[in-house]
């Protein structure tokens, strides 16, 4: 990071707002009185700073989400998370690669440079059916035909496909290397920009990292439109409210920082348990920490 | 009625699936990070006995199986069911053939057994890992024969089959591993 002038900052953990998104639950504190969260990663404070000084910035901090364990997550993990102004997803990616060669190089590992595989042809060519066409009772069609479980219940077309890819994908990648998939469904965007791909298709300037079948990473060319952020936010607390999740309190800090101009960039997060976990061979994310939820 | 969340699934929890109790094999976290969560499964039906893939939304809850399991004393066939009592209570319950499956080839009077219940009834026997029988028919001994590694079939007392070293003999007491059906040792 010194070698590409980022500068490192650090954030607070514990904040008055939380995050919207619906699939990320944050662990509630009382402070004073107060109800505050707990950061599930610290994009929002960077965001601000990213929106004053207009810079490169990383961040190395420790994250929490609730409703999250099991052999490749624990409630508490380790983040590296940078912004990069005035790059674009694709590049943020060539500069990963950069970063991750080193380290591989590093630790004596084989280095093979990473495909960039589209989410949609990636999905439709696993699946035998075009990403346009495709409905969640196709994609459960699929899991019945292939003799693999699929839940009951009312599954939205996202979560099938979330499904589909951590069934039927993901154990297509080459064990031993890192893969990208990139432009995920506009659906997905999360707090990345859409655009138009080249087959006409509205997607979501984002990609993954994965290491074999393990995710290792996640970055948006970012949202900087601040109507657009309220817009996403307030479906996010729709959903949260026919879901009967908790209400959190938006972080109107945020917004303020898109009205008051956040400069092009791309930013991604690294699981760096997760890092620590290929580097290592380890099976279970309880190898690379202290002590694992139960124990702490 | 009791049930369980996802984020309570653990190996050997006991649920309703379809109507049949089934137990927890393996329970893997699926998600994201940025979407939804799963509890991929494998179940196995107590009834009889197979493991399927069971994948639930997370947050989902399932029944839970009323089921135990339980040592108990095993009594004696009288030919149709097996009777077992629980050595504390002394209460007597009897099993049939379904709940028994391959269990019978090893029981012994008073031998201890994990006996599973279902809504109060047997579901399934599990002999003790390690039981001692006599054998009653094989072919003769080969003495001194400890070196070449061959074997051959030995009838037990209580209708189990199993392969024996060639200097075993007919009348010897042996020790067997049930879960695997094979010989462990001699018994002097």
């Amino acid at each position: 990071m010194d070698n590409a002038g980022v500068l490192e900052v650090s954030t607070p953990v514990l904040s008055h707002a939380a995050t919207t998104d619906p699939q990320l639950h944050s662990f509630k504190v009382e402070a004073g009185g107060q109800i505050c969260y707990l950061h599930t990663s610290p994009e929002f404070p960077m965001k601000r700073l990213l929106a004053a000084h207009q810079q490169d910035i990383y961040q190395l901090a420790p994250v929490f989400r609730d409703a999250e364990r099991g052999h490749k997550h624990n409630p508490e993990f380790t983040m590296l998370e940078w912004y990069r102004v005035g790059m674009d997803h694709h590049q943020l990616m060539d500069s990963m690669e950069i970063l991750l060669h080193d380290v591989f190089a590093g630790f004596d590992m084989p280095w093979y440079k990473p495909e960039r595989r589209h989410y949609s042809n990636l999905v439709g060519s696993v699946i035998g059916c075009d990403m346009p066409l495709l409905t969640t009772a196709k994609i459960k069609q699929h899991f019945v035909s292939s003799s693999r479980s699929f839940p009951s219940g009312d599954i939205s077309f996202d979560a099938a496909l979330d499904l589909f890819i951590d069934t039927f994908v993901l154990p297509t990648f080459a064990q031993d290397r890192f893969t990208f998939i990139t432009d995920y469904p506009a659906s997905q965007a999360a707090l990345a920009r859409t655009a138009i791909d080249d087959q006409g298709y509205a997607v979501a300037s984002r990609f993954e990292l994965y290491f074999g079948s393990l995710e290792i990473a996640n970055g948006y060319h970012e949202l900087i439109d601040a109507n657009v952020l309220e817009q996403r936010i307030k479906s996010d607390m729709q959903i949260r409210k026919n879901n009967a999740l908790e209400a959190v309190t938006v972080d109107t800090h945020l917004i303020q920082a898109h009205q008051a101009g956040l400069p092009e960039c791309a930013g991604v997060a690294v699981g760096v348990d997760r890092l620590l976990m290929l580097l290592t061979e380890a099976r279970s994310i309880d190898e690379v920490v202290a002590f694992s939820f139960e124990r702490a | 009625m009791a049930s369980f969340s996802t984020n309570e699934f653990k190996g050997g929890l006991k649920i309703m699936l379809d109507g049949d109790p089934h137990s927890i094999v393996e329970n893997e976290f699926v998600k994201p990070g940025k979407g939804q969560a799963f509890s991929r499964t494998k179940v196995r039906n107590l009834k009889t006995g197979r493991v399927v893939e069971r994948t639930f939304k997370s947050g989902e809850s399932v029944e839970a199986a009323d089921v135990m399991d339980t040592e108990m004393q095993y009594l004696y066939n009288d030919g149709e069911h097996w009777h077992f009592m629980n050595p504390t209570t002394f209460e007597q319950l009897a099993a049939d053939k379904t709940a028994l499956g391959d269990a019978h080839l090893w029981l012994q009077e008073e031998a201890i057994c994990e006996v599973t219940l279902f809504n109060g009834q047997p579901l399934a026997v599990s002999p003790p890992n390690f039981v001692e029988l006599v054998i009653k028919e094989t072919d003769p001994g080969l003495r001194g024969d400890t070196a070449t590694g061959g074997n051959k079939p030995a009838h037990m007392e209580t209708g189990a089959v199993v392969k024996v070293p060639l200097f075993i003999e007919e009348g010897e007491k042996i020790k067997i591993d049930t879960r695997s059906g094979e010989y462990v040792s001699r018994v002097k």
